[in-house]
């Protein structure tokens, strides 16, 4: 899997590299990767949202919400830090309603994450009533650094965040955990572990990186729009499950998650750069989505059909 | 005149011979009982004659014809209808649509006619004897309710072979005898009923003849009027050459833990003890309890009633991570459900429950790890090409290997094996019955469930032998037989 995509990535690039090399220019590069940061760190916690076998669509909401939640923060004078730990509470807050409602009341995750998703962004649209957030503190701006300074904090951070999370799922009990409750939250009960609670948690740290990530994107504009992360649940979990997390959970890595980010990330600006239509993106992006999610299911049940065979004893 | 006669059926699952050769014989006009204890082959024989299964070998005639090939929809067209414990009733609907769908004519596009469906159903369900607004919906009919509804379906398709499997298991006595009066009706208007049930004084008021069954064959055909109770169950445990079992005596001390009066919600009144180096095998038939009582030892169900004491002293188990701290194991009945994650590493599963050993502040130990899983994978002689393989790919056998490991892992002080070697190859099988008398020996008090009559007997220093949610009686190495198990889980004794 993770093979296949980093061939068609490098296919990608091959094309490009010879049809439009200015795509390779630094300044072309660096909007490219500080675009697609936030949904980089979103991602994160998708991903292990996804492993435990639910799913959160109302990130995009969420992103929008802690965005404004920042600039109206900064706003209000509170000191660029602390606005953005205010934000990234208020993500956790939002996740924790989603968690609980999922672990604790036993909705299934997608329909709870659907009318959070539409409550949350009405919510906020009602409350701002559609104004953006203007007049931002001078020190809110590129958190009061040069741009470039700030960029590498953006890419630093969010780096730390993903080798982290990545390192945390491999050798940390409660990547385990998260694994175990995915694959089988049966077994994962049996063996002492709270399969709810890992719901409820992985549903609020998906919150809290979305806030962080929206506080990231947030410092880059001299304003806040009121619609922000519009799409971005959608690019989230193209994203994962192009890289190869199994949506029914269990199995996936951030890794792999990257590597479907970075697919889809430059696939839009490869067809800008090549003359295409942009309207061409989306269904390119569709197309591939299928074709990864195929793949998977030919291959899971090519692998399992043993099993199910021999375990037919009555 | 016989209605329908199986000869010599033979099936295997997966290498498992379930059937090795059984004959039935069903005449017009009578209750034909059939009996045997778990897993002797009744339900097998039963999909076969439904055409659920299609057998290995062996013929099946129905009123003189020789069927080919059984299918669903073949048996349904000879009149052969199955009313199995579980209702297959499509909850959503009212009874009256359940009884339509079954009986009227196929058709997408046909209008319903719900007059003649109402009144159809109607006639039906009084035909069976039930008082039952058609109109209701299946979710809100109670189980013994359901089952009314499925006899109707029956009688409507005019089967002249009438399946029941355990049909009274969840009906009051009530309840039975109404049952009872709609299959005297039918076995007078000259159907066959082949009736399947564990309740041996049940069989002999309405039964005429009895089928024992016995590890896949068809030990004897008698008439109920000839035949004790007793005589049945011998028949049914037969007469065995034991298997070998590793079993060695190694001393026992105190107890460990101690159970009493414990309710919760399938079982009454449970009391009894199990003592260091003992194995207590704990007997009984499919539904008697027995993996609800270790469900609520290892806190998947809560107590409703009496006490749980380890080491001498009361505790308190709401949960699977109350059990582990109190160092109680259990594997589960179901491997693949529950016993191990498929998907994960063998490694992995088997540090489980156990992580607290192989990490330091959360974070793994991946040597220790190695290490830990090196060691059990020796121990318990898994066969695998890596530690790091995923445990599906692996055996049947070898992966409830690994899911005991888990447990060894953490070194319990009980340790719960529900069916340990329940659909395990025969190699696999006597590794885990070693392992289990050297963990004995090393100080583990073990409780074993186990519908295998010679497993607990060969396996176990006691025996509590359940039936119906309770503890029937108790019974020591040296006084346990088949019969006397059988007997008591039978109710019997």
């Amino acid at each position: 899997m993770k093979i296949s995509l980093a061939a068609a990535i490098l296919a990608v690039a091959v094309v490009l590299a010879i049809a439009a090399p200015t795509f390779f220019s630094f300044a072309n590069q660096r909007d490219l990767v500080l675009a697609n940061m936030p949904v980089l760190i979103v991602a994160l916690g998708m991903v292990l949202v996804i492993l435990t076998g639910q799913i959160d669509i109302s990130v995009g909401s969420q992103f929008a919400i802690c965005s404004v939640a920042a600039g109206v923060f900064a706003h209000m004078g509170l000191p660029t830090p602390l606005a953005g730990a205010a934000a990234c509470l208020a993500g956790a807050a939002m996740g924790a309603i989603n968690g609980a409602l999922v672990a604790y009341v036993g909705i299934p995750s997608i329909v709870v994450t659907l009318a959070t998703m539409v409550a949350l962004r009405d919510g906020l649209r009602w409350v701002t009533q559609g104004a953006w957030v203007q007049d931002l503190p001078p020190d809110f701006q590129w958190f009061g650094q040069s741009q470039t300074a700030s960029e590498i904090i953006t890419i630093v951070c969010a780096a730390a965040l993903m080798v982290g999370v990545s390192w945390g799922l491999r050798n940390l009990a409660a990547g385990r955990v998260v694994y175990a409750t995915g694959s089988d939250p049966n077994a994962a009960r049996l063996m002492g572990i709270d399969p709810k609670r890992v719901v409820f948690a992985v549903f609020v740290i998906t919150g809290a990186l979305t806030g962080f990530a929206a506080v990231f994107n947030a410092v880059r504009f001299h304003q806040i729009p009121s619609n922000a992360g519009m799409g971005l649940e959608l690019k989230v979990i193209a994203a994962a499950v192009v890289g190869g997390v199994a949506i029914s959970g269990g199995r996936g890595t951030v890794g792999g998650t990257m590597l479907g980010l970075l697919l889809l990330g430059v696939i839009g600006p490869a067809l800008t750069f090549l003359g295409f239509s942009a309207y061409w993106e989306r269904a390119i992006e569709g197309g591939i989505i299928l074709a990864a999610v195929s793949l998977d299911a030919l291959r899971v049940r090519s692998r399992s059909h043993a099993g199910i065979v021999s375990a037919q004893r009555a | 005149m016989t209605l329908l006669s199986a000869v010599a059926i033979a099936k295997s699952f997966a290498g498992v011979q379930a059937l090795k050769g059984v004959s039935l014989e069903l005449r017009a006009g009578e209750v034909h009982a059939l009996v045997g204890e778990n897993g002797a082959g009744k339900s097998t024989l039963i999909k076969i004659v439904t055409g659920a299964v299609q057998p290995d070998s062996g013929t099946l005639t129905v009123e003189g014809r020789v069927v080919q090939h059984q299918s669903p929809a073949h048996a349904k067209s000879l009149g052969i209808a199955a009313v199995y414990q579980q209702p297959a009733l499509f909850p959503d609907l009212t009874v009256a649509e359940n009884i339509g769908l079954a009986l009227e004519g196929a058709g997408v596009w046909r209008r319903v006619d719900w007059d003649a469906r109402n009144r159809l159903a109607r006639e039906l369900l009084e035909r069976a004897g039930a008082d039952i607004d058609a109109s209701r919906t299946v979710a809100t009919l109670s189980m013994p309710e359901q089952q009314i509804v499925e006899i109707a379906k029956a009688i409507g398709a005019k089967a002249k072979i009438l399946i029941l499997d355990e049909p009274t298991a969840s009906l009051t006595e009530h309840e039975v005898e109404r049952l009872f009066r709609v299959i005297r009706a039918l076995r007078d208007g000259g159907n066959g009923i082949i009736y399947i049930s564990h309740r041996l004084e049940e069989i002999a008021t309405i039964a005429d003849r009895v089928t024992v069954l016995r590890d896949g064959q068809s030990i004897a055909t008698r008439d109920l009027r000839e035949v004790e109770p007793a005589e049945l169950i011998r028949l049914m445990v037969g007469r065995d050459v034991a298997a070998v079992f590793p079993k060695r005596e190694v001393p026992i001390g105190d107890v460990v833990l101690e159970v009493r009066s414990l309710q919760s919600r399938a079982i009454r009144d449970v009391s009894f003890s199990v003592r260091r180096g003992e194995i207590l095998g704990l007997a009984g038939l499919v539904g008697a309890g027995r993996t609800e009582l270790a469900e609520t030892l290892f806190g998947l169900t809560p107590v409703e009633g009496g006490e749980i004491r380890l080491h001498g002293s009361a505790v308190r188990i709401q949960s699977p991570p109350d059990a582990i701290e109190l160092k109680i194991g259990y594997l589960p009945e179901d491997r693949r459900q529950h016993g191990v994650v498929l998907e994960m590493a063998i490694a992995a599963n088997m540090s489980m429950a156990s992580l607290g050993a192989v990490s330091r502040n959360g974070l793994i130990d991946g040597g220790a790890e190695r290490r830990l899983a090196r060691r059990l994978v020796d121990q318990l002689r898994v066969k695998t090409p890596s530690l790091y393989a995923e445990t599906g790919s692996l055996s049947g056998g070898n992966q409830q290997k690994v899911s005991l490991a888990r447990w060894l892992a953490i070194a319990p002080d009980v340790m719960i094996l529900d069916e340990p070697t329940q659909g395990v190859d025969i190699g696999s099988k006597s590794e885990i019955h070693q392992m289990m008398v050297e963990l004995a020996a090393r100080g583990m008090a073990i409780v074993m469930i186990s519908s295998e009559l010679p497993e607990i007997l060969g396996m176990s220093d006691r025996i509590a032998v359940m039936r119906a949610g309770r503890i029937a009686g108790e019974l020591s190495r040296a006084e346990a037989t088949q019969e006397r198990v059988l007997a008591l889980a039978l109710g019997h004794a």
